[in-house]
């Protein structure tokens, strides 16, 4: 509900944007600078522009056409500028379609570029660079990441008789069952994102394949990915976990605060939004760790976002500038001043104040430990029936078994036109150039 | 003479006819056409990349649409729309018009505006609004609930309840549109049959049963055709309050349809969606039509 009245609110905007494009759009007209057309979307968008103008200083020669355009609509945006050969020299690309759009063959391959230029990528976190490589190529530099972790009240957790969260899932699971018993007493231990995350984190954890061969199958029936699916289902079933999140709780920080919920898994957004709502007496009690696992601190996804050029752009030289520009250490420290979000390089985590920020060490230890999604087009689809089918068992309406069956065969469905690519050997995209 | 006296009415028809049926032909028939045609192919986001990779399938879209479980329970869930809505609707405009058409209601215009209001209020104020009514912990209705001693309803949560729900919101706010119908048609009701059933000894309901509802009849069931054609579609209702959810409870054919062809650019499959859709609406609006026209004769 939050994410929509968001999404509505960011269309006050757009009076704002047409007042300013028309105010630009005047003085604009003797520029004799190089143009580039950088889209950018949701909060990034709107928090973005100190630092075009921070590199229109240092590179006097060009100018950057900065374009928002709200999340939900980005998608759609992009795709008819593809069909319709609109697209802007550079964007800002959510990581889980970057297989898509390079499936297309819409991406601009940074490889060699990269492995000429004299950039540390192992500067940069694994998993969210393994994230922007598909088939070989380098689709997308990393701009932030973006991944999961616990939330938990420290002085609950010490009441309970542990310092800090534990690392392997029975030892999670005993804590949580003593936080909904006296002397804590909290109604919920933990809270989980209404989506298909956790279920997929924990059966990475456990190292399940998720699809089979070539990404052309599903393969949540894989005994590794049964045993998330039941450590998953049985935080609902000992009533851990509300189960449906709208009744059972009001809001998760309001909760959070009152003591009713001690611990949950969320993004790097929940730290301003703690840091907002908590009161003050409150602010040193909460801290965040990274995922246990299955026997030792686990995995946990790398999402985020990407800089990527698009391969009609004719500014071959001053888009990878830009995008190098904005993934400086110290443009990124203030991109992370700016919005909240997440560096995607470790030297940025040295430096004053994320270095000194204990809060977030959870992320910092994650960041060590995250892996990429299945990077192929269908994924958003497969995510979504993931979620259907986990909503299902969890409410008693199939039985796991079931659920995972008819996943797989769902999934199958959806996989159907790049399995026959795949076996008829006839399918690449760079031969359709 | 006969001949060219009926050549010159034909062209003078087809000069009339022309500019309306070229833009039903244009706007109309053409996409419906290239629409089928695209529901026999497997288009889809790889035919993008290469186009070239494009396979006609024949009646595979079709075949798989019958073996989808979400394309069933999208049938049924907008079936169940049109039904309980087209029948709310109906119902509670048909009785809010005769009601306002009372001698001794005042302050009538008011009314009518304040009824009419939600049908032209966009759909995303409306949306925000109920939401707040329906919150599970904070919201109006479950706040009554509770005045009364029952227990909450997570109304939009809840598999069970989210539909009605939706339907609910979406009769609150479509029904001033066939009230204002209605009262239109009801004014055009001649007095005197009142009068005459009035001497013959008729009561209310009598007068209603005999003579308001036979003059009624094809505004009825010409208001019904078009309550029935808008719950068909029914789209933005569940796409802002719910996303189809939980647990698909919510999802519409529409909404299916903009799943697979606008999110996961399954267009083929989209369109053979797309193309039941039409087929259906078809066929209700034959069969309501036909009604109307005995209703005439």
């Amino acid at each position: 509900m939050c994410d929509r009245l968001r999404k509505l609110i960011q269309l006050k905007g757009w009076p704002l944007i047409l007042l300013g494009w028309l105010i630009l759009g005047g003085c604009g007209r003797e520029d004799a600078r190089e143009r580039l057309v950088f889209w950018v979307f949701g909060r990034e968008g709107e928090q973005v522009r100190p630092l075009i103008e921070a590199f229109e200083l240092e590179h006097p020669d060009l100018r950057v056409d900065l374009q928002q355009i709200p999340w939900s609509a980005a998608y759609e945006r992009l795709l008819t500028a593809y069909v319709g050969g609109q697209l802007p020299d550079v964007a800002q690309m959510g990581n889980s379609w970057l297989a898509r759009f390079a499936e297309l063959h819409a991406l601009e391959d940074l490889g060699t570029w990269i492995r000429e230029a004299d950039l540390d990528t192992t500067d940069f976190f694994e998993g969210v660079w393994m994230a922007n490589r598909i088939d070989g190529c380098l689709y997308g530099l990393p701009w932030y990441v973006d991944t999961r972790v616990i939330f938990y009240r420290t002085d609950l957790l010490r009441r309970a008789g542990y310092e800090r969260m534990p690392t392997t899932w029975s030892e999670w699971s005993r804590l949580m069952h003593r936080l909904v018993a006296p002397p804590v007493g909290a109604r919920y231990a933990l809270w989980l994102l209404p989506d298909w995350s956790s279920l997929v984190i924990f059966g990475m954890q456990n190292d399940a394949p998720l699809l089979g061969a070539r990404g052309a199958y599903g393969n949540f029936r894989d005994e590794r990915f049964r045993r998330a699916f039941r450590f998953y289902l049985s935080l609902f079933g000992a009533r851990l976990v509300p189960l449906s999140s709208t009744t059972q709780l009001g809001s998760v920080y309001q909760e959070f605060a009152r003591g009713q919920l001690v611990l949950f898994i969320s993004g790097p957004w929940s730290v301003g939004e703690l840091r907002d709502r908590l009161p003050d007496s409150l602010q040193n009690r909460w801290a965040t760790a990274p995922l246990p696992g299955p026997e030792g601190p686990g995995l946990s996804l790398a999402g985020g976002a990407s800089l990527v050029i698009f391969r009609g752009s004719r500014h071959p030289e001053a888009t990878r500038k830009l995008i190098r520009f904005l993934t400086r250490p110290d443009v990124q420290l203030r991109f992370y001043e700016l919005t909240g979000d997440l560096p995607v390089r470790r030297s940025v985590w040295q430096l004053p104040p994320l270095r000194d920020d204990r809060q977030i060490d959870g992320f910092r230890e994650q960041l060590a430990r995250i892996r990429p999604l299945p990077t192929i087009p269908e994924w958003e689809a497969i995510a979504a029936r993931i979620h259907y089918y986990a909503e299902a068992a969890k409410r008693g309406l199939l039985s796991p078994e079931e659920a995972l069956t008819m996943l797989d065969r769902e999934v199958d469905l959806l996989l159907d036109k790049r399995r026959r690519w795949i076996s008829a050997g006839e399918y690449h995209p760079a031969a359709h150039d | 003479m006969k001949d060219g006296g009926l050549s010159i009415e034909l062209r003078v028809a087809g000069w009339f006819l022309g500019p309306a049926l070229s833009v039903v032909l244009i706007f109309q028939l053409m996409p419906a056409g290239a629409a089928f045609l695209l529901s026999l192919t497997d288009f889809d986001l790889y035919t993008f990349a290469a186009p070239d990779t494009l396979r006609i399938v024949g009646l595979r879209n079709y075949q798989m649409l019958l073996q989808d479980g979400r394309f069933w329970l999208a049938l049924r869930n907008t079936l169940y729309f049109v039904g309980l809505g087209g029948v709310l609707t109906l119902g509670l405009s048909l009785g809010t018009a005769l009601w306002l058409n009372q001698r001794f209601v005042r302050f009538r215009a008011l009314l009518r505006t304040v009824y009419f209001a939600p049908v032209v209020t966009t759909l995303v104020a409306v949306a925000i609004v109920w939401r707040y009514i329906y919150h599970a912990r904070y919201g109006l209705l479950n706040q009554g609930l509770q005045l009364l001693g029952l227990e909450p309803v997570d109304w939009l949560g809840d598999p069970r309840w989210a539909l009605p729900s939706l339907v609910l919101m979406a009769v609150w706010k479509n029904y001033g549109y066939s009230l204002l119908i209605f009262m239109a048609a009801l004014q055009a009701v001649p007095e005197e049959l009142y009068d005459a059933a009035r001497i013959d000894g008729a009561d209310l309901w009598q007068q209603f049963r005999h003579v308001t509802l036979p003059t009624l009849r094809p505004v009825v069931l010409l208001t019904g055709l078009v309550t029935a054609n808008g719950y068909f579609q029914v789209f933005a209702e569940p796409y802002v309050m719910t996303g189809g959810g939980p647990l698909d409870a919510t999802l519409t054919m529409v909404l299916l349809l903009y799943d697979q062809g606008f999110r996961w650019w399954r267009l083929g499959y989209a369109a053979a969606l797309a193309f039941v859709l039409f087929v259906l609406m078809l066929l209700l609006s034959a069969v309501l039509l036909r009604l109307q026209r005995e209703a005439q004769r």
